[in-house]
Parts: structure tokens; C-alpha cells; sequence
């Protein structure tokens, strides 16, 4: 008898704290999905920041978690629903290889909002969000057609997609302009982050004649093979990576992800979270150009940062014709600019730049 | 397409530099799975050896401290995988695969500081004139003492498991457990001694990719090396100098892919790309025609009572 009335009084302790708990001020759970470890150093690393950036604004009333290296794939999809399952309310899956998986798990968890970086699939829970870096990248083209002295620059690329694409051009089309005799040197590495192959594709290009190395993968090994190769320049690459300024790193893009996540974030708490489209450049904040170092002369750093000025004014778009594609067909007439739609798809070289795009 | 920029002599000397951390690991591996233990902990012990090397050398401004000390962090982290499987007698494959997890993360931890940080650089061994003579003085007189420790490795390992009696226990350790048991063989002990070399072996790898090719520390930098180096020893049919053919080859193909790409020949990349796998595979497995099969106690579980 008495142990019955326990157990109920228990029983019913239990629940009341719960019902309590349920009632009360429930937490915010934000979800991150990252596709290297947040000490690589340049793009987790930024997105990480931003996942910090929200805990501090929301302090207890959000509670945020991450999972780090999750490859591009079905991994990416078991690592979501788990986030999903345990009750996260937004989930940022930060890469492009997760646009595929995101979608599916969205269609499984309707009350949960997800967010998608730099992909183009959306659905009434999924939002895609990316930044312009092709901004930033037609700032570094110019630095580089105008600092290279044997004309060539070396580029290597991840994966073949239009983001990376994109950057190819915008700083192709910059360095041109600076320089009429430069030449790219286009290596893909097929990963994002993988220190060793990113170090062994800078020194193959250095190797090759580039003095200009421009970097779409995520670790600054590359920025550790141009500073032991000596005369050579780098930029930092979704991050600042001024640990190796002011040489070999003269600049660089930086992703500033943490105004977008918090205000999606109160989105979310506010119950005003709508599907969307972001993209967002220089203009808005989302895309920052690191300092440029001494290494850099006086003129050039000053073109450049003119350069900064009228694409964040809106004045002028790096893709402005006249821009013939790389057969010689004509994309852009004389003063059309490129549309957003393009853009998004790119999946082609502009004039001048030589090799293929692997399919 | 312009062949022409692709360097011959620098790319094998660029070989030569990629293929040390999978050799230095392969052959700890295969004196391991010599003496029938099998650890697929390869790049747990790795990443581990690639911390441990780094904060050491960074802090006492020495690389080659760096690499004795990646040496021992590799081999006490094996430690660990000696006493679940020889003393607990736990199953080698999941201790294995634990001890890569561990090892990941353990790395990660004691690396928060080191991001970012620039490495003591290693001076070059100086051959004097040596390294003048055309061709041959940079390729084989131009790199740093471990990447011919490596190779002294291999010759060294080579002749231990061929000519001495050392080597005649251990493989005998590795063949029939039970049999060198009845002979009065610390099977126990030599198994342990094994894991230990293969441990500072993959240390010594890791610390290769942490302070000299690229250097610098970043979290999971190794990025599956480990696991390269622990295929590359079933596929050179457990021999020491099929190990160094096969590391070889395989750094050799990963430099040239590169370069062939820098080079802007128009085979598909996706081919480039996929060929160091591909080759190294073919080769191997072309050489492992011949009558050699893996150590017959491999992965087997040894208690004396049995």
C-alpha cells in the first residue's frame, strides 16, 4: 500500500515536471551541418562563427548543435533526420553536395525549417542562402592580373560546380582586364578539404610557373606551400587566414554568415520563418574583403578597393559585357549584365580561359 | 595541352615526398599483421602521431624532437589497441576501428591551440657537392633525413623479417600462434612489441604530413592516408619492398594527375583523378599472382589456454 502510493506520487511528481517543463520557456534548437572539421580554418570555420554568433545573441533561449566532417552523401542525410528527431527546430546545412539530401529530409520533417547554403532546390521548409563571392573573387582577379610577373595563375577548384565556376570567371574576366597576356592554370581537386592534395595542387601549380595561387578549398595548406615556395600570392579563402599576411596572403574573401543565421533564427522564435531566397555580395555584408596587405602596390590596392566600392554600391557587376563565352559565342552584349538565374547555373568557361570543365 | 611545363625531375622528387607518410605507415603495419595482429587504427595513430609531432617541435623549436615525440604518441596510443586485444582479448577489427574514432578526436583536442601556428621548418640532409650533379643530385640528394629513414625502414624491415631469427619469430608468431606457443615463444609479448613498432611508425607518418608536407595543423589532416597505407599492405601481398613500390606508385600517379592536369592535357579529370587507385590496385594485384597469401593467424584471437 504504502509503496503503491509512492510510485503514484512519484509518478505524478514526474509528470507535473514534465507538463512544467513543457510549458515553460522552451529552448530554440538550432541545428549545424558542416562539411570539415570548425578548425579548418576557413569555411566551417566561418560558418561556425556564425553558430556562436546566435548563441550569444539568444543566449539560453536558444540551444544550438553541430556535427562536423560529414561527407557529401547518404551519411549527410542519417546525420540530418538524427538532428531532426531530437528536436531541432532549423537546421543549416552548410554545402553544396547536402542540397539533394536536405530535400529529403525535409519532406519527412515538415514542422522542421531547414536552410541550405549554397544550393538552388527549395521547398515550402527549405530556404537556400549563399553569398556572391564571384564579388570578391573579381577584386582578387584584379590583384592577381596585376601583381603576376610570369602571367601565370594558378586556380584550384573543388568540385566542377557553378559556385566554383563562377569564381573561375569573375576573376578570370578581372585579371584580363588588368592583364592582357595572363593565363590560368586550372587544377581540380575533387575535395573540399584535404591539406595534403590542397598543398600538393599549390605546389604543382608553383611548380608549373604560377606566382599567383587563388584557392576554392577550405584549408590554408595552400597558403603553407606559397609561403615556403617564397615568391608567391595568396588569398584567403572563405575566411581571413591572416596568419599568413602580409605574404604570401594579400587579401582575402571572408563569409560573414552570423547576421543571416540570427535573423533566421528570430525568424524562427518570432514564427515568421517563409522560404526564401538569399544571396547576398559586398553590398549587404555577406561577402567582406580582408584587409590588403603591403605587399600589395600603393595603386593596385587602391584600384582594388575602388573596384570594392562600385560592385557594393550596385554600380558596377563583375559580369558586364561584353562577355563572349568560351567558344566564341557571345553571352553578354556591350553593357548587359549577367542574370541571377545564370549565374546560379553557370556551367561554362568565358573566353580566354583554357581547358575543359569536367562533366 | 603543354607537356613541356611538367617538370620530370621535380615530380619524382615530389613523389618521393608524398609516398613517405603512406610507407612509413605501411610498413609498421605490415611488421604488425607479420605478427598476426591486425590494426585498422592506422589513422587514428597517424593523426595522433601528426599532433603530437607538431606541438612538440613547435614548442621546442625542433622538428626532430617533433618526430620522436609523434613516434611515441603513435606507439602509446597503440598501446591502447595492444591491451584490448592481447590482454583483454577483445576483436581486433572493432578495437581498430575505435582506436581511429579515438585517435580523430583525441588529435582535435589536443590541437586546439596549434591551428594556425607555423612549424620549425627541417633542413634539408646536406649531401655537399653531391646535391650539385645534374638530374640524380635533386633527386635523390635534395630531402629531408626522414624520408630516407623511411626508406632505410623498408630495407632494414626487409632483411629483419628475411635473414634473422627476430624476424623468424615473429613471422612464425603471425603464421601459427598456437604452434610457436608449444615452442615456448612469448606470443603475448612479441605481438605487443609489433603493435608498439607499427604505432611509432604511423606516428612518424603523420608527423611527415604535419611538419614537413605541408606544415602545418589542421584537424583530420591526415584525410585517410591511414586507411590508404592499410590497403596498400594487403595489396603488396605483405612484402617490404612491394610496400615501397606500391607507395611510390601511388604518390607518384597522385603527383602526376596533378600535374597533368596543371598541364591541361584533355583526358576527363574524373580518370586522372581516380587513377592513383586504380593503378596501384592493378599492379599489386598483378604481383600477387605469385603463391603469397596473408599470414595464416591474421586477426586471430591468441589466448595460451586454447
Amino acid at each position: 500500500m504504502k509503496l503503491t502510493t509512492l510510485l503514484t506520487s512519484a509518478a505524478m511528481a514526474l509528470g507535473l515536471a514534465t507538463a512544467a517543463f513543457a510549458a515553460g520557456h522552451e529552448k530554440t534548437k538550432v541545428g549545424f551541418v558542416y562539411v570539415g572539421p570548425v578548425g579548418d580554418g576557413g569555411w566551417t570555420y566561418e560558418h561556425n562563427k556564425g553558430r556562436l554568433a546566435v548563441e550569444e545573441e539568444f543566449g539560453d533561449a536558444v540551444e544550438t548543435v553541430f556535427v562536423e566532417n560529414v561527407p557529401e552523401g547518404p551519411d549527410a542525410e542519417r546525420v540530418m533526420t538524427q538532428m531532426a528527431l531530437d528536436g531541432a527546430d532549423l537546421i543549416f546545412t552548410t554545402s553544396f553536395g547536402y542540397m539533394d539530401p536536405t530535400i529529403n529530409v525535409a519532406k519527412k520533417f515538415p514542422d522542421v525549417k531547414f536552410e541550405h547554403a549554397t544550393g538552388y532546390k527549395r521547398a515550402d521548409n527549405v530556404s537556400t542562402y549563399s553569398a556572391r563571392f564571384y564579388e570578391g573573387r573579381a577584386i582578387q582577379g584584379h590583384i592577381a592580373g596585376k601583381m603576376t610577373k610570369s602571367n601565370i595563375v594558378g586556380y584550384i577548384g573543388s568540385y566542377p560546380i557553378p559556385e566554383v565556376i563562377r569564381g573561375i570567371n569573375s576573376a578570370f574576366i578581372h585579371a584580363r582586364k588588368a592583364n592582357p597576356d595572363v593565363q590560368f592554370k586550372i587544377v581540380w581537386a575533387y575535395t573540399w578539404f584535404d591539406p595534403a592534395k590542397e598543398a600538393d595542387a599549390a605546389k604543382v601549380l608553383i611548380e608549373q610557373g604560377a606566382d599567383v595561387v587563388l584557392q576554392h578549398t577550405d584549408s590554408t595548406a595552400p597558403q603553407a606551400a606559397a609561403q615556403e615556395a617564397g615568391n608567391v600570392i595568396t588569398f584567403g579563402q572563405a575566411s581571413d587566414m591572416a596568419q599568413y599576411a602580409p605574404m604570401p596572403r594579400v587579401s582575402s574573401i571572408i563569409d560573414d554568415w552570423a547576421p543571416y543565421y540570427i535573423a533566421r533564427t528570430k525568424a524562427v522564435m518570432e514564427g515568421t520563418w517563409e522560404s526564401t531566397d538569399t544571396w547576398d555580395g559586398i553590398g549587404a555584408g555577406m561577402v567582406g574583403i580582408g584587409e590588403i596587405t603591403d605587399a600589395v602596390p600603393a595603386d593596385v590596392k587602391a584600384e582594388a578597393l575602388a573596384l570594392k566600392e562600385s560592385i557594393a554600391s550596385g554600380a558596377y557587376h563583375p559580369f558586364t559585357g561584353p562577355i563572349n563565352k568560351q567558344d566564341g559565342s557571345v553571352w553578354l552584349a556591350d553593357g548587359e549584365v549577367a542574370d541571377d538565374g545564370t549565374l546560379a547555373g553557370m556551367n561554362f568557361y568565358v573566353e580566354g580561359i583554357e581547358g575543359d570543365i569536367p562533366q | 595541352m603543354d607537356l613541356s611545363v611538367i617538370n620530370p625531375v621535380l615530380l619524382i622528387a615530389a613523389l618521393m615526398s608524398a609516398a613517405t607518410p603512406i610507407l612509413l605507415a605501411a610498413t609498421g603495419e605490415l611488421v604488425a599483421e607479420r605478427a598476426g595482429v591486425l590494426n585498422l587504427g592506422v589513422e587514428g595513430m597517424m593523426i595522433v602521431g601528426a599532433i603530437c609531432g607538431f606541438a612538440v617541435a613547435v614548442e621546442s623549436g625542433s622538428p626532430a624532437l617533433g618526430f620522436v615525440a609523434a613516434a611515441a604518441g603513435g606507439a602509446l596510443l597503440s598501446l591502447l589497441f595492444a591491451f584490448l586485444t592481447q590482454v583483454t582479448l577483445a576483436n581486433q577489427v572493432a578495437s581498430g576501428l575505435a582506436l581511429t574514432l579515438f585517435g580523430l578526436g583525441l588529435s582535435a583536442l589536443l590541437g586546439q591551440g596549434y591551428v594556425g601556428v607555423k612549424p620549425p621548418s627541417m633542413p634539408d640532409v646536406n649531401f655537399g657537392a653531391l646535391a650539385d650533379i645534374p638530374i640524380l643530385g635533386r633527386i635523390l640528394f635534395s630531402h629531408d633525413p626522414v624520408l630516407y629513414f623511411g626508406l632505410a625502414l623498408v630495407a632494414a624491415v626487409w632483411a629483419l623479417l628475411k635473414f634473422t631469427r627476430a624476424g623468424l619469430i615473429l613471422r612464425a608468431v603471425g603464421e601459427n600462434h598456437d604452434a610457436a606457443h608449444a615452442l615456448g615463444l612469448k606470443v603475448v609479448r612479441i605481438r605487443v612489441l609489433a603493435i608498439l613498432f607499427g604505432g611509432a611508425c604511423a606516428g612518424l607518418g603523420g608527423a611527415y604530413i604535419s611538419l614537413i608536407r605541408v606544415p602545418q595543423w589542421t584537424e583530420g589532416m591526415t584525410a585517410g592516408v591511414g586507411w590508404i597505407a592499410l590497403a596498400l599492405v594487403v595489396f603488396a601481398s605483405w612484402k617490404p619492398w612491394r610496400v615501397l613500390l606500391g607507395a611510390y606508385l601511388f604518390g607518384g600517379i597522385t603527383q602526376l594527375q596533378l600535374n597533368l592536369q596543371g598541364a591541361g592535357v584533355a583526358i576527363p579529370v574524373e580518370y586522372l583523378a581516380m587513377s592513383p587507385y586504380l593503378v596501384t590496385i592493378l599492379v599489386l594485384v598483378i604481383l600477387s599472382a605469385d603463391k603469397s597469401r596473408a599470414p595464416a593467424s591474421l586477426g586471430r584471437i591468441f589466448h595460451a589456454s586454447s
